[in-house]
């Protein structure tokens, strides 16, 4: 993985200095909230509904075991002992205090990690393929040109103040396991037809309010020319983006308002007078980046562990946990695990500080020292060897991470909610908690198949609601908490925007309404291999609202007024 | 038309939720807070709150209606049920 250079720890060590003396001049009075609000926020700082909330940039998902040691110490020391995982591969810690915050930059800077562009206007923390560098559908790997974007835009002085925020995705897989497509800017590495790799551009795409799936912008770009052709497009949206209105200011909103063929033709004029030479990476730049993310070489193992398959013949939830939780890895006699952070009862997303340090140590012994976050709010150890799974899921049972629903439907993303955010409209947690308690029989979630079920706690999405096969939506309805449900959704390559199916529940019937949809599913799919989301493609919404306002009061007009009206977009 | 409120705000330095008590201070304790059930009332600790602010004491000030259960404040809301009680409901 990327390790800093003497440049890198300069600019993190003199950002950490910086606050702490604008921390400090802001406790004397120097600095009035006014002033020093934009400046704890370029570090991260948020103050949330019970304290302030520091939320710390993860590269593309991307830490070493050191580093999760660091971020359970910090949890210990100025946290109340957890924190959570987020849907942009971040870490959030929520009950900070203002005057540990400097103390707190400078132990992450120590460890190569920072909070800067973690909110704000500006281009926030690139996200990635969690199975980059490993996955056997690889065609390259896209942390190389992760970091390439995570230099550029760090303290770009043209892009700091952008209309809004903006985020990057980056995939170089077969299978886009990053939601590619629900980002300002989504890129998936491709081959030219000349064997050369570039670049399949997508804009737009977006949750919140105003929900897209990004547009094609360009088929194949030469990947040298990233830079410039990424700076024509930044250059489009700072001058049209909407300034005026905080609703309108998105890219997704000025690409879907002139249409994306203008959007492009005034991309490619921009582009057309960049002095390129001048913006792209040299390629001597790119070898020195590419070399941090040399293929390892993996001593050879053996790809068919004669322990491993005993224990799964006689260990059921050892085998459930091989069959959901580990995939296919580039190299024979390895497989990527993925720890689901969804064990029944807890927080989704939330780890202990203890759980921090006994995944690092798992990851230290058993995956080359690296773990990755994924956008699912889960930890991937990417690299472990078949024969060592039994020992590292033995390490996870005693850890409480041992959770065999990856990727099905109590692998639950939840925003933080109403428990801990000041925009929230209802609570996120306990919902997952109580969907999770509803569909506690293992077999049962493994026989219902990959369901993607995502809770956001309001309009802001952070919980991707709409790219869930279910999604969730708390509303206000005259001051409590109500959920919407919509239909449909997809991340993936297939990316698509829930529909909503009706007017909202109460949260005591929320988790009888999912039961309710997955038994109309289980009746009426063709077979275990059609999935929930490919028999909603077939059988449409019809099915499914009738079966969930069958025999019920609950028929009226759909009557949230915060609900996401997909044909009247508001552009 | 008075309906009871009190004043809330986070702590500068530590981030926590207070609130506005009646012996002045800022309290953690939502019941302990001062009432103020009058226009007049509110401007008052309004202006208790906006000196605070300028003491560099609290930061997020605003006023909040609260119910009275047995002449002490309760929170009307989910939102500030939540902040009262300084964790999440899980
Ligand atoms: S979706 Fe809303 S409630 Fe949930 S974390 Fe985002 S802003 Fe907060």
């Amino acid at each position: 993985m990327y390790r800093y250079d003497s440049y890198d720890h300069a600019f993190v060590r003199s950002r950490a200095s910086q606050f702490r003396d604008q921390v400090r001049r802001r406790l004397t009075g120097e600095l009035s909230e006014e002033q020093f609000r934009p400046l704890r926020l370029h570090n991260g700082l948020y103050l949330q509904l019970h304290a302030y909330m520091l939320r710390v940039a993860i590269p593309y998902g991307v830490l070493s075991s050191s580093q999760l040691r660091t971020l359970a110490d910090i949890a210990r020391q100025y946290d109340r002992g957890f924190g959570h995982f987020t849907t942009r591969q971040n870490i959030q810690f929520n009950w900070i205090k203002l005057e540990d915050a400097p103390d707190i930059l400078d132990a992450l800077a120590a460890a190569d990690m920072h909070a800067v562009q973690t909110s704000g206007n500006c281009i926030r923390n690139v996200t990635a393929d969690p199975y980059a560098g490993v996955a056997a559908d690889e065609i390259e790997d896209p942390r190389v040109w992760a970091e390439v974007l995570r230099q550029w835009s760090s303290v770009h002085p043209e892009f700091l103040f952008l209309p809004r925020k903006f985020k990057i995705a980056i995939s170089g897989a077969l299978e886009d396991r990053a939601a590619v497509l629900f980002h300002d800017i989504g890129l998936r590495i491709v081959k030219g037809r000349d064997g050369r790799s570039g670049f399949a551009v997508h804009v737009g795409g977006g949750q919140g309010r105003t929900p897209y799936v990004a547009q094609e912008l360009r088929g194949f770009l030469p990947r040298e020319h990233l830079l410039s052709y990424l700076e024509a497009v930044m250059r489009v949206y700072n001058l049209h983006g909407r300034r005026d209105n905080i609703y309108k200011a998105r890219i997704k909103i000025l690409v879907n308002a002139i249409g994306i063929d203008e959007f492009r033709r005034q991309v490619e004029a921009e582009w057309s007078g960049i002095d390129k030479p001048q913006i792209d990476l040299p390629e001597a730049e790119y070898a020195r980046i590419a070399a941090h993310f040399a293929p390892k070489k993996f001593a050879r193992r053996p790809v068919a562990a004669a322990a491993v398959a005993r224990r799964r013949a006689t260990d059921a939830a050892f085998d459930r946990f091989y069959r959901n939780n580990t995939a296919a890895h580039r190299t024979p006699g390895y497989r990527t695990v993925t720890i689901a952070l969804k064990e029944p009862g807890l927080i989704p997303g939330d780890m202990t500080a203890d759980q921090m340090d006994a995944v690092a140590d798992l990851a230290r012994r058993h995956s080359g020292d690296e773990l990755r976050i994924t956008y699912t709010q889960n930890i991937v150890l990417p690299t472990v060897a078949i024969d060592d799974l039994a020992t590292v899921y033995d390490g996870l049972v005693a850890a409480g991470l041992a959770s065999a629903n990856a990727g099905l439907l109590t692998d639950i993303i939840a925003c933080p909610g109403l428990d801990y955010c000041n925009l929230a409209n209802a609570r996120s947690i306990p919902l997952a908690q109580a969907i999770a308690a509803r569909f506690a029989a293992p077999e049962r979630v493994e026989d219902i198949g990959e369901l993607r079920l995502n809770i956001s706690g309001c309009i802001n999405a952070c919980g991707h609601h709409h790219a869930g096969n279910i999604g969730i939506l708390g509303v206000d309805k005259k001051g409590t908490e109500h959920y919407q449900i919509t239909l449909g959704g997809s991340p993936g390559d297939d990316a698509d925007i829930g529909a909503i199916v009706g007017p909202s529940f109460p949260a005591e019937d929320v988790p009888g309404a999912i039961e309710t949809l997955v038994e109309t599913y289980l009746a009426l799919r063709q077979g275990p291999s059609e999935t929930f989301l490919a028999a909603y493609r077939r059988l449409g919404l019809a099915p499914f609202k009738a079966a969930l306002y069958a025999g019920t009061s609950n028929t009226g007009t759909t009557d949230e007024a915060r609900a996401p009206q997909l044909t009247a977009a508001g552009v | 038309m008075t309906h009871p409120s009190i004043i809330t705000a986070n702590l500068l330095r530590s981030g926590e939720v207070v609130y506005l008590g009646n012996d002045g201070r800022w309290t953690t304790e939502l019941s302990d807070a001062r009432i103020a059930d009058t226009p007049a009332a509110r401007s008052e600790i309004e202006a208790v709150a906006a000196e605070a602010a300028a003491a560099n004491e609290i930061v997020s000030a605003y006023l909040m209606d609260v119910r009275i259960e047995a002449g002490t404040p309760a929170p009307a809301s989910m939102r500030e049920t939540i902040r009262a009680q300084h964790r999440p409901t899980v």
